[in-house]
């Protein structure tokens, strides 16, 4: 059963009135909305929800990062309902899936973004309230770079320590690795020309 | 900081014991090691034979088969999807079609949903029997439980080889329905093996259950409270064995699950044992769908007429899905921008998911019992490394 994203948001800003929230509409056929929830009171809201008995969001079952370098692309694919401010610059973004094991509903969607993709990546970390989220964090901490303040152990996940960027980032570029070939053609030519001089 | 009564004392300094650090042993185990079912690895610390930490590593087998998927189309995803979880390709497909489904409103016909829950339902039998051998393997009784359930298996893999061309990789499922229909005479003959495999389930049940020295390795070793392993994110057998009601099947039907009749096996303890047992009584309630679903077979079409298979572009929008896979809830979050590619796909996978709570099943036990809660958790590093 998926939840009432409305209902919810509005017992959200009853319980929770500093938070800044907003509900945001799918277009597409699978009708799953999302609440947009401002960083700094995320794990409010995350407390709020896991501890309501009506709503007992018990389960965080997936956490994704999303990397949006054109913001018009996110509201399209996340449209604002009312006159939520849009966002100037890109931004990455942490969208969770809640369910209820009790009540059997779900999924309740929650997203939560970086002011940009640069420097101001932070989103605050759910793992106090719901410890599935913390290998979660950590990969999409290693994949995209959002920094989770107060996670008690982000460390790079999949990839190695000494692993400088973030692959799951859009602009993301692959190194250029080559292997010498004794009878290069073609693209491998190319791309051997490029690492190595023109033989004389 | 951490106000999550869930978390190991490595992260809740705090209620960490007074140990000597000189007396400390720092064991890395894997990535090559057989019990650690693929390239898994794990930094454990041991006080004599008690663990004292358990750091897993991660990343052997990554080969981000996310970022793959963001370049190709949606339909070039299918095949790699049977790499994730190797031993169960179809209920992966499934999940994923599922998913671009749910994206692009795309009903599926009547007949193509049977045929998913039946080659679902025999992927957990292949599954949980493999789990059987290989959790048998873990203890030190290597190779007899191992080779009856892969005899099993491989008349299984016969049927799938039949249907999809393939034993495992097999690429089987499309957006709307199915690749082929079934060949002539695949049902009677699955429903052949169906009526055979309780036999074989006697027998391997019998083999394994009453024995002592397996009660003795597996009883009260790894259980955790019910709310540490729903707070957990962990799913599927696990979360049933410790006696928490959560199938998908039943709690949000997907497909044609609700026509069926089957029961949802509880544990009491979530032992180790009782994750064993939960695996045997899973295989019993597969039958009993498959028995029904065989039964109710119509004709039909395999695959929605409408279904479009070149040039497939879903609308701007996002779907996540999940099904009850055979280790625990195996769920698809896709993200459309209109293109012929997918913006964002991501998958949730049980086995990295089901590992999260590893450290606070083991500490404070025998380094020989956190080789057995690692068989017990059921993980395939395709799936876990992705």
């Amino acid at each position: 059963m998926t939840p009432d994203h409305s209902a919810i948001l509005a017992r959200l800003q009853s319980a929770l009135p500093a938070a800044r929230l907003a509900h945001l509409r799918n277009p597409g056929p699978s009708g799953q909305d999302s609440l947009l929830v401002a960083p700094d009171h995320l794990v409010a809201v995350c407390q709020f929800l896991h501890n309501t008995a009506d709503l007992a969001f018990d389960l965080l079952s997936n956490v994704t990062g999303v990397d949006w370098p054109e913001p018009a692309k996110a509201d399209a694919v996340a449209v604002p309902t009312e006159g939520t401010a849009p966002a100037t610059c890109g931004f990455l973004e942490v969208v969770y899936h809640l369910y209820s094991t009790t009540h059997r509903m779900g999924p309740l969607v929650l997203r939560a973004r970086t002011e940009d993709r640069a420097n101001q990546v932070h989103i605050p970390s759910v793992v106090a309230v719901y410890r599935s989220a913390e290998f979660q964090e950590r990969e999409i901490f290693d994949l995209f770079g959002v920094k989770f303040t107060g996670h008690p152990d982000l460390r790079r996940i999949l990839m190695w320590d000494e692993f400088l960027d973030h692959p799951m980032r859009k602009d993301y570029v692959a190194p250029d690795d080559y292997q010498y070939e004794p009878t290069p053609h073609d693209a491998v030519l190319e791309k051997a020309q490029r690492h190595y001089p023109a033989p004389h | 900081m951490i106000d999550n009564p869930s978390m190991p004392f490595a992260a809740n300094p705090a209620s960490m014991p007074e140990l000597d650090e000189d007396q400390l042993l720092h064991v890395s185990l894997g990535p090559q090691h057989p019990s650690t079912h693929g390239v898994f690895r794990m930094n454990v610390v041991l006080d004599g034979e008690t663990v004292v930490s358990l750091k897993p590593v991660f990343g052997y087998l990554h080969r981000n088969h996310e970022k793959i998927a963001e370049g190709v189309t949606y339909l070039s995803s299918m095949p790699f999807t049977d790499r994730l979880d190797y031993i169960c390709p179809l209920t992966n497909n499934w999940a994923y079609a599922q998913a671009v489904e749910k994206l692009a409103g795309i009903e599926v016909p009547e007949r193509a949903e049977y045929i998913r829950v039946i080659t679902g339902e025999l992927t957990r039998l292949i599954n949980h029997t493999a789990f059987v051998g290989f959790f048998l393997g873990d203890m030190g009784a290597w190779g007899s439980a191992l080779m009856y359930a892969f005899r099993e298996r491989e008349k299984i893999l016969d049927l799938f080889e039949d249907l999809t061309g393939a034993r495992m990789m097999s690429n089987y499922m499309r957006f709307g329905g199915c690749r082929n229909d079934l060949p002539d005479g695949w049902a009677a003959r699955a429903s052949v093996l169906v009526n055979e495999f309780p036999r074989f389930l006697d027998e391997l049940e019998n083999l394994v259950t009453g024995n002592e020295i397996l009660i003795a390795r597996t009883q009260n070793i790894g259980a955790l409270p019910k709310e540490t392993l729903i707070n957990g994110g962990i799913t599927g057998p696990m979360l049933r064995a410790a006696g928490v009601a959560y199938d998908i099947r039943k709690a949000e039907p997907y497909g044609i699950y609700d026509r069926f009749q089957f029961r949802v096996p509880l544990g009491t303890t979530g032992d180790c044992y009782d994750r064993l047992m939960i695996r045997f009584l899973e295989l019993r309630e597969s039958l009993a769908i498959l028995r029904q679903a065989l039964d109710q077979l119509p004709e039909g079409a395999y695959i929605h007429p409408k279904a479009k298979i070149r040039n497939f572009k879903p609308p701007v929008g996002e779907a996540y899905a999940r099904i009850e896979g055979p280790k625990g809830e195996l769920g698809f979050h896709l993200i459309s921008d209109g293109s012929a590619k997918p913006f964002r796909y991501r998958i949730r996978p049980p086995s990295f998911i089901n590992l999260t709570l590893l450290e606070d099943m083991c500490l404070g036990l025998d380094l020989a019992d956190v080789v057995l809660i690692l068989g017990s958790i059921d993980i395939v590093l395709g799936e876990v490394d992705r």
